[in-house]
């Protein structure tokens, strides 16, 4: 909008400054008691026992086993739903084919699905009573509550990140760069890694930022699964679970005050990166069907 | 565009398209599909009896009830909320703008366990925000209002993020015909903004109210988990499991999940119905 439009219409297109500042008070306020005085009260409540306290429990090794398996969880689930994410968008984005819609819908369903019910559905397959669970255990392997079961309902959870960031971003960006570098001659993998990555580069990084901030957070699904042993299937969240549970109010804090520190990073990444590409503003987390953000384009 | 696509179809000079596709409905299936079919294939083996007996209980019913309610209220909030917040980050300049619209999308970003210990401490009767209200005869934590308090942190987000946009597109010349034709501003805002914001608007409804069902790490410990009185259905289920009912829980998941379908489907509409509406204002 243009200055000489904006003197045009003085009044009409704002409020009274008595309204302005009255919404903006409700907003703050209403951001303030929901988001900010209960970030604040995490670091508050987790150096309550000073930091002496606070650096004892992150040292701990029951804590230093459970930032392990939480790394080895995101470390596992966060590259396979990248390759997963390139491949679907690519198939997608590029090919032309019957079923495209029904195939985004299930891609996206696990965001619609419960952690509960997330962690439930790997204990009816490969649990104790399960489906694989006596083949499994006939083979001395343990899926349910141990390691396994723990990187799956991960991968579960983390499903549709990549995915349904490259997918929209691709179909935007078309086949003609593609298909002129196949023309010139170049290999399907030259075209793919010369052509495509540097496109999608700020998609596919979006999507890992937010696809690995789910990973090392994930509660619900995980403690299903998890049996909840300590030092050996404890994630960070559920670490921090035990804690609180056993009254180690400080120590509880302390621990989550390491995921929130991780939240925070992550929003300063996913704004970064949103500032580079701007296209990818608003598309974080939300999960509006992928179907109808680029329904009109296909 | 249609002889774009003919011609792609006669050359195919992409290659990958079965390797990808392939992989892409191989992981779809290893991963989510085989899976979530195991709780339709595991309630099927119930009598009807045993299905009903546990998702018609009296412990199941007041669950749904709690679920249903907690989150609607949630969403409620958040719909008002949210639309204040978005209105203001989409229309007004002030001093910490941009850190309030990262900071947005921080129950998205937080893992929720942290938010449930964190809610629950600071709502207690000797927490920070608790400690004000107890002198009030207003108790939060472990009763139903902690249960909406923590889905309206979950919720927050969702409708913020699809108001936004939808706002930021809202094409001001809209508002100077109202305004020249005589509207006041509240007319302008109730009869020319307001009806294009309904289908966002809706639909982040339905997202926080989808989420929220489904709640778990949030609510866990700001919830006394009483049956009956602050349960909801995903406290249930995890307690079927812990008493390893699994047919129990499965039955509760399948209820559940066609909940969660309907309101996916819900939203979908709503989407193909917000497409329309812009596509009308344009022309």
């Amino acid at each position: 909008m243009s200055a000489a439009e904006k003197t045009n219409v003085p009044h009409r297109r704002t409020e009274p400054p008595f309204v302005r500042w009255l919404l903006i008070g409700i907003a703050l306020a209403f951001i303030a008691l929901f988001l900010v005085v209960p970030l604040v009260s995490v670091f508050a409540e987790g150096l309550r026992q000073g930091l002496g306290f606070y650096f004892q429990t992150l040292r701990d090794p029951l804590t230093v086993s459970a930032i392990k398996l939480t790394l080895i969880a995101a470390g596992i689930a966060v590259p396979l739903n990248c390759i997963f994410g390139v491949a679907a968008a690519w198939a997608i984005a590029k090919f032309d084919f019957r079923g495209k819609n029904i195939l985004l819908t299930l891609i996206d369903l696990p965001f619609s699905i419960s952690p509960v019910i997330s962690g439930l559905i790997y204990v009816l397959v490969f649990g104790a009573q399960g489906w694989f669970g006596s083949w499994f255990s006939d083979h001395n392997i343990k899926i349910i509550f141990a390691v396994p079961g723990i990187v799956l309902a991960t991968i579960f959870v983390t499903f549709p990140f990549v995915a349904r960031e490259l997918i929209p971003l691709m179909q935007a960006q078309g086949r003609t760069e593609e298909e002129a570098a196949r023309v010139l001659g170049a290999s399907g993998w030259q075209t793919f890694w010369r052509v495509t990555i540097p496109n999608i580069k700020w998609g596919l990084l979006y999507g890992v930022i937010l696809c690995n901030a789910r990973a090392m957070g994930e509660f619900g699904a995980v403690s299903v699964v998890s049996g909840h042993i300590q030092g050996q299937t404890n994630t960070i969240p559920l670490h921090v679970q035990i804690l609180y549970e056993s009254d180690n109010f400080a120590g509880a804090f302390a621990v989550a005050s390491l995921l929130t520190f991780l939240a925070l990073v992550t929003l300063v990444l996913k704004t970064w990166v949103e500032y580079k590409h701007d296209a990818l503003r608003g598309t974080a987390f939300t999960p509006v069907p992928i179907v109808k953000n680029i329904s009109e384009k296909l | 565009m249609a002889t774009r696509r003919l011609g792609a179809k006669k050359l195919r000079v992409l290659p990958g398209f079965k390797l990808t596709l392939g992989f892409t409905l191989f992981y779809l299936g290893l991963i989510v599909l085989i899976p979530l079919s195991a709780v339709f294939i595991k309630t099927s083996t119930l009598t009807w009896a045993q299905f009903s007996h546990t998702v018609f209980s009296p412990q199941a019913l007041a669950a749904y009830r709690l679920s249903f309610g907690a989150a609607f209220f949630a969403a409620v909030v958040n719909a008002i909320f949210g639309l204040i917040v978005a209105w203001v980050l989409v229309r007004y300049n002030f001093l910490g703008k941009k850190l309030v619209d990262a900071l947005v999308d921080l129950p998205f970003a937080l893992p929720t366990a942290v938010a449930g210990i964190t809610l629950a401490t600071l709502y207690s009767p000797n927490g920070w925000i608790g400690g004000l209200l107890a002198p009030l005869g207003i108790k939060v934590a472990y009763t139903q209002l902690g249960i909406f308090v923590a889905l309206t942190f979950i919720g927050l987000p969702f409708i913020v993020r699809t108001v936004q946009p939808v706002l930021e597109d809202f094409d001001p010349e809209l508002e100077d015909a109202a305004s020249s034709l005589g509207a006041n501003r509240w007319q302008v805002f109730w009869r020319v903004i307001f009806p294009t914001l309904t289908p966002a608007l809706l639909t982040g409804f339905a997202l926080a109210f989808a989420r929220a069902l489904g709640e778990y790490g949030s609510v866990v410990f700001i919830s006394s988990n009483i049956p009956m009185k602050t349960q909801i259905v995903p406290l249930l289920i995890m307690n079927e499991l812990d008493g390893f009912q699994y047919a129990k829980a499965t039955a509760l998941a399948v209820v559940m999940l066609v909940i969660s379908f309907l309101i996916l489907l819900a939203v979908n509409v709503l989407q193909w119905w917000s497409n329309r509406y812009n596509t009308n204002n344009l022309a």
